[in-house]
């Protein structure tokens, strides 16, 4: 296997990609990582005419930002800090950075289970969410954590809800000429628990089904008061549980955990393939949401299970 | 599709070459180089038999542009060979415990399991357990040896490089 020819630019910074993108038009693939875009390549699976090379473009780390620093309020989140991510964030720093770790666990813990070591040392947080895959680990956290990415483009920056971006396999609601540069993530909160759980049939394999779920509770630590849960390996996008289906959570009950997950595997509709049929995804979805929610919902009370 | 001169440093020599846009970093060590320590396996970085440590991280050969790894160093098992050629000590833990029997798979999982000692014990971490180990080489398939006597020598070794007695040799 040997990717077809194409030609090669390194762009010194975000501005320059964009404007190599807007010249190149369709024809044109962004490289960060390269760890998805390249197998493909040399499947033949994609015949990009040029590779924009942003690797040059970006050398910053994990920082904390205040939401009214990056523009705006996090719908559903409340004001508060985020966690920001650049876009070239390996897929190892996440797994090690303090700062990931302390204010977004959820996804630290995730990563794990991404790819192999060399996958890791590579793959960039933008690029996964760019790829759009829908069994993405990382997707399924960014959703699940209400995170946000910002999108360059030839007329300026834009924000743009993780639930917004996917469009369906491998795709996303991104202009041709547009490329991500950060990944805003509403912070860990007092009170909150979280919880990744995944089906795989080998350790680093793409998911069947991942869950994950975060879990707060009210003031007194006795309610539940918000609850997410994000799907991944469930259709053609990394999905989001409705909200109308953890209503019943509040209590927090056994009986209650067990209803609102039965709840969101009935909302879905997987399809079948080689590594699984669509009702044994629904299946997955119903006894991982199960265990997610209630790990969450210890953590959040500070117990660990 | 124009052809480019790319100065690239290889286990401490420096050469230059003539690459296409679309050469992959495992292309021009292998077939231009011909450095046969670095292998084709499966060309989407699953199998780990075409490892390499560019700059001292482990990344895949197949999925690594050559022009990216302009300017950038390169090392291969055969980097670690030290003064006269002698084996690096984590090899010498292969051999003794009967770690490689076709050898396909051995560069790459001498390479990974190198990274993975040298970075716990730099983050002060201690020796990896044996389940840390099997986590590391998730990536490195073996067709032959069922993986038990590679992470027994693995062990060996970070037995001994934890200890001191054989220091994890210095970041080519």
């Amino acid at each position: 296997m040997v990717a077809p020819a194409f030609d090669y630019a390194a762009a010194g910074s975000y501005d320059e990609a964009v404007r190599l993108l807007a010249a190149a038009g369709e024809d044109a693939k962004i490289l960060a990582g390269g760890q998805s875009l390249l197998p493909m390549l040399n499947l033949r699976l994609a015949r990009p005419a040029l590779l924009i090379d942003i690797n040059p473009a970006d050398q910053r780390q994990p920082s904390l930002a205040t939401d009214a620093a990056a523009g705006r309020a996090a719908a559903g989140h409340g004001a508060g800090t985020l966690l920001r991510l650049p876009a070239l964030t390996r897929h190892r720093v996440l797994l090690e950075h303090d700062l990931v770790r302390r204010w977004c666990p959820l996804l630290a813990e995730a990563v794990r289970h991404v790819g192999n070591v060399r996958v890791r040392n590579r793959g960039t947080i933008g690029g996964s969410l760019a790829h759009a895959d829908p069994a993405s680990e990382i997707g399924c956290c960014a959703l699940a954590a209400g995170a946000r990415i910002v999108a360059r483009g030839p007329d300026g920056d834009r924000t743009v809800p993780v639930s917004e971006l996917f469009a369906g396999y491998w795709s996303t609601t991104l202009a041709a000429s547009e490329v991500i540069t950060d990944v805003l993530i509403p912070t860990a909160r007092p009170r909150q628990g979280w919880s990744f759980h995944e089906m795989v049939r080998r350790t680093s394999d793409f998911a069947i089904v991942a869950v994950a779920a975060l879990v707060e509770l009210d003031e007194r630590a006795e309610r539940i008061a918000a609850a997410r849960v994000a799907l991944a390996g469930v259709a053609d996008r990394v999905t989001l549980a409705g909200p109308e289906l953890l209503a019943g959570l509040a209590g927090g009950a056994a009986e209650d955990i067990d209803a609102a997950a039965a709840a969101v595997a009935d909302s879905l509709r997987p399809a079948s393939d080689v590594h699984a049929s669509g009702s044994y995804r629904r299946r997955l979805a119903r006894v991982l949401t199960a265990r997610a929610l209630r790990q969450a919902r210890a953590r959040a009370t500070g117990g660990d299970s | 599709m124009t052809g480019r001169r790319i100065a690239l440093s290889v286990n401490g020599s420096g050469h230059d070459v003539w690459v296409l846009p679309s050469d992959t970093l495992l292309d021009v060590l292998h077939d231009g180089l011909g450095l046969a320590d670095v292998r084709y396996g499966c060309g989407e970085g699953v199998c780990g038999t075409c490892t390499v440590l560019l700059d001292g991280e482990p990344v895949s050969g197949c999925l690594t542009l050559a022009v990216q790894a302009a300017g950038r160093e390169v090392t291969t098992l055969r980097g670690l060979a030290g003064p006269g050629g002698a084996l690096h000590p984590l090899q010498e833990c292969f051999l003794r415990r009967g770690a490689a029997q076709c050898g396909f798979c051995t560069p790459g999982m001498v390479l990974t399991a190198l990274d993975l000692v040298r970075r716990r014990l730099a983050r002060g971490l201690g020796r990896p357990s044996r389940e840390e180990i099997r986590y590391a080489l998730i990536g490195n398939l073996c067709r032959c040896t069922g993986y038990t006597k590679i992470i027994d020598a693995v062990a060996e070794y970070a037995d001994l490089a934890a200890a001191g007695t054989s220091p994890p040799a210095a970041a080519p």
